[in-house]
């Protein structure tokens, strides 16, 4: 493997002081399953790699906290899997946890880390739009809070600026009662990026919120409070309307090894309305 | 510039051993348990934790060791293939996939242990659904799932007789 300086800060300040210094040289690293790939490959070569996870004020569990569910920034998408209060407000969140990568993967790959990776097919990211998360941030100005939609910028690129890295996340508690879920769509059943990400949520009032992800440079946050999408009782022709034109913003690139773009297109179709459903039936449980 | 030193002393547990070693910053958990440590039970494979080849328990949970930096196992425990045998005798999971047939080649199979152990200590009474899933991360290209399946299957049905 390529060379490189390693340094594993035990203060966030130390973290950030790091982070500042050596600017783009510097890579933090948190689970390891994305960097340690593109160490090996060079498509990454920071001079510097940055340990965060014996910074103390980094945690690696959820806690419930002012109308929140706040998940750390060394939190691993198995802990998030397993945590009954994730499961019972967010279980998009969960589904999609749980399709990350393998039980490998997932004990080590962080909620934070996949976000800051920037993949247009980065599972979490769809619910965690759904759901109205807030990454925190600390940085060489401070702390600062980004809406999840501000965060996520195209492919590799966030709204992190030079030193700042993530803390936390916060995960707003639903406060009407809502049906949601994940789904996507890969090649085979294992272990693979997907082709097509997809979260949806309904709520009592007729409001569905939509994410879709993979079919464009990052995943889309898209709102119809038109009622019908949530209505149990309408058509699934005046279904696939409203559908379409959420869907509007997919622009799915043609040079992807994974599908085509008519077939993302396509597919997106097929998700969104299963994954609806799913959503419906689910608030209907309560 | 400052200069970094490019290996660092780590201190961990390997297979109930306490292990103090220095190792290359840039060196896998993986790099130093075939090359420093002498355990040449964990393969390297796909090198992207993909394949599972590299599978072992960190801290109880199973990770691709290709995928982590030895530095990042500092103060870990770590069990590796070479042990889950006691005393020269194998363990019952191992001995069930030798008894189902589920080792052919062979190549896959330290990591095939380690992800079936893993999830045993976890789930004493696991359904097929669950061992395709523990499994789901470690290829075999001699496609024996389905004997590997029974074996683990097999070891879980053992271990409640006993």
């Amino acid at each position: 493997m390529q060379t490189f300086a390693y340094e594993r800060p035990t203060t966030l300040a130390e973290a950030v002081a790091l982070l500042e210094r050596h600017g783009p040289d510097a890579r933090p690293l948190a689970g390891g399953t994305d960097l340690v790939i593109g160490l090996r490959d060079r498509s990454v070569s920071p001079a510097v790699v940055v340990d965060l996870k014996r910074v103390a004020e980094l945690c690696s569990d959820i806690r419930a906290a002012d109308g929140c569910l706040v998940i750390g920034a060394r939190t691993v998408m198995t802990d998030v899997i397993a945590d009954e209060r994730v499961r019972r407000h967010f279980p998009a969140l969960a589904e999609a946890a749980n399709v990350v990568g393998s039980i490998q993967i997932r004990n080590r790959a962080t909620v934070a880390g996949n976000i800051c990776n920037g993949s247009p097919a980065a599972d979490t990211t769809p619910p965690l739009l759904v759901y109205g998360a807030v990454v925190v941030v600390a940085g060489p100005a401070g702390s600062r809070r980004i809406p999840i939609d501000d965060f996520v910028v195209g492919p590799g690129v966030t709204d992190l600026r030079r030193g700042e890295l993530v803390t936390a996340i916060e995960l707003p508690l639903p406060t009407a009662h809502q049906g949601s879920a994940y789904t996507r769509l890969t090649r085979r059943r294992g272990t693979d990026l997907a082709s097509v990400t997809l979260c949806v949520s309904v709520d009592e009032a007729g409001v569905t919120r939509l994410a879709y992800g993979s079919v464009g440079p990052r995943a889309f946050l898209v709102t119809d409070e038109s009622g019908v999408l949530a209505d149990p009782a309408a058509s699934a022709e005046a279904k696939a309307t409203v559908l379409d034109g959420l869907f509007a913003a997919a622009s799915p690139s043609p040079r992807s090894l994974r599908a085509g773009p008519e077939y993302r297109r396509a597919m997106l179709r097929v998700l969104g309305a299963r994954a609806l459903q799913t959503a419906v039936e689910r608030l209907a449980k309560g | 510039m400052t200069t970094m030193p490019s290996s660092l002393p780590i201190e961990l547990t390997v297979n109930g051993r306490r292990r103090s070693i220095e190792v290359e910053v840039n060196h896998t958990l993986l790099d130093v348990l075939r090359d420093d440590l002498g355990l040449a039970g964990t393969k390297e494979c796909c090198d992207v934790g993909e394949c599972g080849a590299c599978t072992v328990e960190v801290d109880g949970r199973a990770v691709n060791s290709c995928l982590m930096l030895a530095v990042e196992a500092d103060g870990a425990a770590v069990t590796t293939v070479e042990g889950l045998a006691t005393d020269g005798r194998l363990s019952l999971l191992q001995d069930e996939f030798l008894a189902k047939g589920a080792v052919q080649c062979g190549f896959c199979i330290p990591g095939q242990l380690m992800a079936a152990h893993a999830l045993l200590a976890g789930n004493a009474h696991p359904s097929v659904a669950d061992v395709h899933e523990a499994l789901a991360g470690n290829l075999c290209r001699c496609a024996g799932y389905e004997q590997i399946t029974e074996a683990v299957l097999a070891a879980a049905a053992a271990e409640a007789e006993r």
